[in-house]
């Protein structure tokens, strides 16, 4: 099953190749990996998606809490929480093919933000359905390029 | 006044309690060398980075103080790569320093630059690439703080050429450590002692299995304890070895792959396995389904990550060994397991360890020897293979870090620089190697380093002039098809020791092997015992990898 891991690590040199390191040393699988600053300026957030069953993302969480550089690690799957990716699309659309790739983009509530004679290229972000969802509609166009930032989540609520 | 970064690195080490350095000089590491040239710690030379720190590893195996060693950058430091991941795989607290090429050429794959960080990131416990003098004090103290607490483990410092060199005013050595990500659990969970204590008394077959933890939490008095209260025998793993008494009536030697037939049962007819300070390591468990199938297991560890990695653990207990190991002696009750304890002393008589009598001088015999001169009043190092199995069966240890081996990673080349390491920290001890023919010459050139600090450790080579144990497995599961495992050619090992200035000894015969070790433990000098054995000999008992602990070969006839 797919897990979502929310790590908050010190923001210091060499903290990402620990974690990395970590899955491909114990031969974990990385889906999607993304990192930035928090509003501490000390601290980075990874927002890992992993995949595995029960007790290897047990495992998973308890090698990361053994770096010394990691201070929290959450399995926000186990929560009620929000996820959401940003992914760019450059699709082929000539003239004739645009009104049709709007439509699409504004059914998925996407954005436009390039569009060359024989392209466009669609922003669009949204939950893992939502991208595949649009992914499949604007196949036919023909996709030259499709870039994803991988998965951010959040935790409803206060907690 | 000004300090340089050498000064406040030496400096540190000293505040931190290090008394003695294992390493060996190089370019970078120029301006630390004339720092010690006349600091007040004890810089031993070796004559290969490998062996410095092995030789950290054995000192702090011995004393529970943490190791040090250190080495220049490139080569150097590569060559200590073996005894880091010796250390890390046995939870062994070391601090490694590392030459590094000044800041301004890391990254241009200069003379004798290697990513030393990166080459040691999966099996340090912690590094650190030191970019800022004024963190030397503050980054010492920290991988100190790191190396001994918690899960113990080795912590790395690189240090550039140029942070060597730079200077500040006033330097702060921090009272205190403060990180904010690394807390570990201490004491048991009350609720957890309270299930493990009423799991305890209601057992009708409980078995004990102690690990390395015991030495590493300083927990054997309270195992002892322990034991006195419930009377639950118990087992050991090869690195728990010495935290419970050898010669305890309740002590059933060693489990797993080597271990006894009597303990090898006993954890497999279980109701309750009581893990201390153990992780359950496949050489321990043999086929993991099967693996005490019927038992209730209470494990108790330091790290979260060893519970229920490879078995199903059902009562955890995350924390110190003897801090835990105390707790639950409060509350303890004796189970009624008289029936258990007369099945595992008729197991006991039905399957002794043994080997066959006559023919050569057998190894199994030069072992019972030397525990029986020495008393158990020894420190006794292994290398890997069979010299470290019958080691273990055939010695029994009855202090705790009185047995240093390689267990998780199993390093040949690891016994001998660390008895030279456990002698530094242990002079009037008598020391050990018990080597095979193979091992030794992995790291044969530590002989100079023992003569030139006076260190009388005694090698024992069990020289069967082969790799032993791989040859038993080409034996046993590959047809006889003695693929390089002969040491046919080998040099004579009693003149090696004379060219070095130590003494050697050849034995051959039964008659000669005590009057052979008595002559060595009286020697002033280190000496070498060239015990020519049985070739063929194996060790049995053997539970063929994969294979359930109860299918255990004898080779008995």
């Amino acid at each position: 099953m797919r897990h979502t891991i929310s790590v908050l690590v010190e923001n210091r040199f060499g903290v990402l190749a620990r974690v990395a390191g970590l899955f491909s040393g114990r031969g974990y699988n990385i889906d999607s990996l993304c990192v930035g600053e928090t509003d501490d300026p000390t601290i980075s957030r990874m927002t890992i998606v992993t995949n595995g069953d029960n007790r290897i993302i047990e495992q998973i969480e308890k090698q990361l809490n053994k770096l010394i550089d990691v201070i929290k690690v959450m399995d926000v799957t186990k929560e009620d929480h929000v996820e959401r990716e940003l992914v760019l699309i450059k699709v082929g659309a000539d003239e004739a093919q645009r009104a049709r790739v709007l439509e699409i983009v504004e059914i998925f509530r996407g954005k436009i933000i390039d569009v060359s004679p024989k392209t466009m290229t669609v922003e669009i972000t949204g939950d893992e359905g939502k991208i595949n969802g649009i992914t499949e509609m604007l196949k036919p166009f023909g996709i030259k390029e499709l870039v994803r930032t991988g998965k951010v989540a959040v935790v409803r609520g206060e907690k | 006044m000004k300090y340089t970064g050498a000064q406040i690195l030496i400096e540190a080490l000293i505040k931190e309690g290090a008394d003695t350095i294992f390493g060996y000089p190089g370019g970078v590491l120029l301006p630390i060398f004339d720092v010690l040239y006349d600091a007040k710690i004890n810089f031993i030379l070796v004559r290969h980075e490998q062996g410095a720190a092995h030789a950290a590893d054995g000192y702090s195996r011995s004393t529970n103080k943490v190791g040090v060693c250190m080495a220049t950058s490139g080569p150097g430091a590569t060559n200590l790569v073996t005894g880091i991941a010796t250390a890390y795989m046995d939870s062994i607290p070391m601090v490694v320093i590392t030459g590094q090429v000044p800041t301004t050429m890391i990254g241009n794959d200069a003379f004798q630059e290697a990513d030393i960080i990166g080459i040691t990131r999966p099996i340090v416990k912690h590094s650190y690439l030191l970019k800022n003098v004024a963190d030397i004090a503050r980054v010492v103290k920290e991988a100190f703080w790191i190396a001994k607490t918690g899960r113990p483990g080795p912590v790395l410092i690189d240090i550039p050429k140029d942070i060597s060199t730079a200077t500040m005013t006033n330097p702060k050595y921090p009272q205190s450590v403060d990180i904010r990500s690394y807390n570990p659990t201490c004491l048991g969970h009350p609720m957890q002692i309270k299930k493990a204590v009423s799991a305890i008394a209601s057992s009708k077959k409980p078995v004990i299995y102690s690990g390395g933890g015991i030495m590493s939490s300083g927990a054997a008095e309270e195992l002892q304890k322990f034991v006195d209260i419930t009377g639950i025998p118990v087992t050991s793993t090869l690195l728990g070895l010495g935290g419970f008494p050898g010669t305890h009536p309740l002590f059933l030697g060693m489990l797993g792959m080597h271990g006894t037939k009597y303990a090898n049962y006993a954890i497999s007819n279980a109701d309750l396995v009581i893990a201390v300070g153990s992780r359950f390591d496949d050489r321990v468990t043999g086929k993991v389904d099967e693996f005490a199938p019927a038992a209730t297991v209470i494990h108790i560890d330091i790290d979260p990550s060893s519970i229920s990695k490879n078995v199903l653990v059902h009562i955890p207990i995350v924390g110190d060994a003897k801090h835990i190991l105390q707790q639950i002696n409060k509350e303890a009750i004796p189970p009624k397991i008289n029936d258990w304890t007369e099945q595992i002393e008729q197991w006991k008589k039905d399957y002794p360890l043994g080997y066959k009598k006559g023919g050569k001088l057998k190894p199994q015999f030069v072992i019972e020897k030397i525990y029986e001169v020495t008393g158990g009043n020894a420190i006794i190092t292994t290398e890997v293979g069979q010299n470290q199995m019958w080691a273990a069966q055939y010695y029994k240890f009855e202090y705790p870090r009185s047995f240093l081996s390689s267990g998780g990673l199993g390093t040949m080349g690891y016994g001998f620089p660390a008895a030279i390491g456990a002698q530094v920290a242990n002079p009037d001890m008598v020391v050990f190697d018990i080597a095979g023919d193979g091992s030794f010459q992995m790291n044969i050139q530590e002989l100079a380093t023992a003569i030139q600090y006076n260190l009388p450790v005694n090698v024992a080579i069990l020289n069967n002039h082969n790799l032993g144990m791989v040859r038993q497995w080409q034996e046993l599961f590959f047809n006889k098809r003695y693929s390089y495992t002969s040491m046919a050619v080998q040099p004579d090992f009693v003149k090696v020791a004379e060219a070095y200035g130590a003494e050697g000894i050849r034995v051959e015969t039964e008659e000669e092997v005590v009057p052979a070790l008595k002559s060595a433990i009286d020697s002033k000098k280190p000496v070498v015992l060239d015990f020519w054995v049985e070739e063929e000999e194996n060790v049995f008992p053997m539970v063929p990898a994969g294979a359930s602990l109860t299918q255990m070969l004898e080779g008995m006839a």
